[in-house]
């Protein structure tokens, strides 16, 4: 449990810091890097969740498609510095104070609820998380859903090649 | 397992740094970083609730939510390059007509 909370913590420190890097460094690259970093420790709490599957699927679509694709397309465009000039003067700092007080809004609330929510003291059941119990229940109460996703990704591949084909002459 | 609200703090924490990545920056590729980030930190709940009531409901919709964040990204970033092509920038300011 201590071994635990310590890799917890530390992996949080970890997400937070590469988080807050990705906000504030003014290259994109830096800010995909940063990215790719804080996905990569996101996949370690899956696996301290007992999820497994969902772990490896993390590094693979986030931090290896999706990731690739974001950094292929910024030094496509070389837009690594676009937009680093502020058009509107107060909004950055408005936009501060609302996500402080977002913050220390769902901070309170989570106090609150500190002593509702209770422990976890029963064991997992075998195989909890594992590619075996994911296939299953994709294929059996989640087989409609599974189905139109394939749809779904089908018409994300159609709408990319069209709007990126270019005008006919 | 840690109690589930240090998951849900870290998650909050991580939800806020992407609402502010999105309201502060004006590249509309980091913008698309940090709704990747809130996405994320959506996903990190649902799989602490999960190991929470030990069901794989929660795992399976993040199975969904990683479908759906990588067809957006394709499409997204297809949109981008496409302004691009049109405005020769992609810094949100300047996207301010709706006719090319």
């Amino acid at each position: 449990m201590t071994l635990q909370l310590l890799l917890f913590l530390v992996l949080a420190l970890v997400a937070i810091a590469s988080a807050l890097g990705m906000l504030i460094s003014r290259n994109a690259i830096y800010s995909a890097l940063f990215l790719v970093l804080n996905f990569a420790t996101v996949a370690v709490f899956f696996l301290l969740l007992n999820a497994p599957f969902l772990a490896v699927a993390q590094v693979s679509v986030y931090t290896g498609a999706i990731m690739v694709l974001f950094l292929f397309v910024i030094m496509l465009l070389g837009a690594e510095r676009a937009g680093s000039i502020q058009a509107i003067q107060w909004q950055q700092p408005l936009a501060i104070t609302l996500a402080i007080v977002l913050l220390l809004e769902a901070g309170f609330i989570l106090l609150g609820q500190r002593g509702v929510i209770p422990l976890v003291t029963t064991q997992l059941p075998q195989g909890f998380g594992s590619p075996a119990q994911v296939g299953t229940n994709l294929f059996s109460s989640y087989l409609l859903p599974f189905e139109v996703t394939s749809v779904l990704l089908l018409v994300a591949m159609i709408g990319a090649i069209v709007l990126t084909k270019g005008e006919k002459k | 397992m840690l109690p589930v609200y240090y998951y849900l703090g870290l998650a909050i924490i991580l939800f806020t740094i992407g609402a502010l990545g999105v309201l502060i920056r004006r590249n509309a590729i980091v913008i698309f970083m940090s709704v990747e980030l809130m996405l994320n930190a959506a996903n990190l709940v649902f799989v602490a609730y999960a190991r929470y009531w030990q069901s794989m409901n929660g795992q399976i919709i993040v199975f969904f939510i990683m479908t759906v964040a990588a067809a957006e990204v394709a499409i997204g970033l297809a949109l981008i390059v496409t302004i691009f092509r049109t405005k020769a920038s992609i810094d949100v300011d300047q996207i301010s007509t709706l006719k090319g």
